[in-house]
């Protein structure tokens, strides 16, 4: 019996309880049987013999009924693999979860992005206590690019990934690229829309997208850290900018760029008919590599339940061999 | 330092005549790298368009150029430059020097050869389309490292274009 601890019971936290509930059946078909014995966030926990179905009404309706906070969790329950599904602050309190895990000998998924700031920590102390740190949720959403970089691609050397790695820049652009509307107003209507946060900085200066972009750049062995992106936003550019580029057969899209020369995010020239010139929310990612040619692979990049089936992809991972 | 620039010549179907264009080359101490006669391109006149390549100062280059016009048709003659970048500009281009700017970013081994501005409101940033041409791949990453450096100090976003593969 596979134990499981939800930390963290949000939007994405709710979807992985959703769909462990849902798709039980063919799950357990492929990794044995499993239960989650507690669930924790701000609001409180669960632990015990609960239904996850009764964790979500619970949640919907206020808070979780224990009250226990997440660390106690961490600290004090018998789990075989936590689920680490915070949202990303970047103070390092969802690596305290982690690490905590790790060092007690449970593996951990995650999709929390600061782990941009402890990757390499957190996987060799994973290595060290024999368990795994899983984080294909933390890029790219749905699209799988941190299992296909590590497992599919492991004998190829790779030489660059350039990807679009934040959907709200994406539909910003593409809305400016068809419109002709300038960015303000476009950054209005996606807020409208719930596709751009009330503040919009992490999203439109590239913070995000460089975030994973270090992601990235660990996973192929590169020891980068945020502060080595050169990163430039997609405030500055107008509708101007589109129409010139269109001339010589180019639009504009926000490219994170990491290679051996470069590890950058900043908007890009790409050509109308090139597989990165892709449209609204998609994220997207090329890998060049020496021996397998280049792999694209789009998708989405944001989501409760495309989040979720990352966090499920890796459980996959993770026993698929039991 | 030399360079290698190219030249088409249209020469008269005739013996003798290439030696009218070899002579000058190799009295300004050029250096033959090719000669392709385009036979399939005859012109009206039956003349044969002839392109030769070869290595040379710039400025025995030119007078090579020059003495060349006096002896038969030059169709073309320049440089070579085997690698091109476009690249967008937006910002305040125009009022900051854009002659400045270019003048900086040409150098002997690359320049700019295509600039195409809008400028939609006074006050308002303009957008241009720059394309710069170099020797080699090494002299393009050059010159757009100035280009980079120039806009920055300037004030002036350059958009790159992402690799083709």
């Amino acid at each position: 019996m596979i134990k499981i601890a939800i930390i963290g019971f949000g939007t994405v936290g709710q979807g992985v309880a959703e769909l462990l509930a849902r798709k039980r059946d063919e799950i357990e078909k492929k990794i044995g049987r499993f239960k989650v014995v507690a669930v924790a966030d701000l609001t409180g926990a669960m632990t015990g013999e609960f239904r996850l179905e009764e964790a979500i009404e619970h949640r919907r309706k206020g808070g979780l009924p224990e009250k226990k906070s997440a660390m106690e969790i961490a600290e004090n329950e018998d789990y075989d693999v936590m689920i680490e599904v915070t949202t990303t602050r970047l103070d390092e309190e969802g690596i305290a979860y982690m690490k905590v895990a790790l060092e007690r000998g449970a593996s951990v998924i995650t999709s929390n992005k600061s782990i941009a700031v402890a990757l390499m920590d957190l996987l060799r102390l994973a290595e060290r206590k024999n368990v795994k740190l899983l984080y294909e949720a933390t890029v790219g959403g749905a699209m799988p690019v941190i299992k296909l970089l590590n497992s599919y691609l492991a004998f190829c050397e790779i030489r660059s990934l350039k990807g679009i790695l934040n959907g709200t820049c994406n539909y910003i652009l593409t809305r400016m690229e068809e419109e002709g509307l300038p960015y303000n107003q476009v950054l209005s209507e996606a807020q409208e829309m719930g596709i751009a946060e009330a503040n919009p900085t992490a999203d439109v200066e590239g913070i995000d997208a460089a975030i994973k972009l270090v992601i990235l750049a660990n996973t192929i062995g590169y020891p980068a850290k945020f502060e080595d992106v050169k990163r430039e936003g997609i405030t500055k550019i107008t509708p101007q900018a589109f129409k010139v580029a269109m001339q010589k057969g180019y639009t504009i899209r926000l490219i994170a760029e990491a290679s051996k020369k470069s590890l950058r995010v900043s908007p890009r020239l790409v050509k109308l008919n090139s597989l990165l010139a892709i449209k609204g929310t998609l994220n997207a990612l090329m890998i060049q590599t020496d021996t397998a040619g280049e792999i694209f692979v789009a998708g989405r990049g944001a989501g409760k339940y495309e989040t979720a089936s990352a966090i499920l992809s890796d459980l996959y991972e993770l026993y698929r061999d039991r | 330092m030399s360079e290698l620039f190219t030249l088409v010549v249209e020469l008269e179907d005739k013996p003798g005549q290439l030696l009218k264009v070899l002579e000058p080359i190799a009295r300004n101490g050029g250096n033959i790298v090719g000669i392709v006669h385009q036979r399939g391109k005859k012109t009206p006149l039956s003349r044969v368009p002839v392109e030769i390549s070869f290595t040379a100062d710039p400025k025995k280059a030119e007078r090579i150029f020059e003495e060349l016009q006096k002896e038969v048709v030059v169709r073309a003659f320049g440089k070579i430059r085997t690698a091109t970048v476009s690249l967008l500009l937006i910002g305040h281009i125009i009022h900051t020097d854009l002659s400045d700017t270019i003048r900086r970013i040409d150098s002997s081994e690359a320049e700019c050869v295509e600039l195409n501005a809008t400028m939609p409101e006074i006050n308002q940033p303009s957008t241009a389309m720059m394309t710069i041409s170099a020797k080699s791949d090494e002299a393009l990453e050059r010159a757009l490292e100035r280009v980079r450096e120039i806009c920055k100090e300037k004030g002036i976003m350059v958009i790159e274009p992402v690799n083709e593969i």
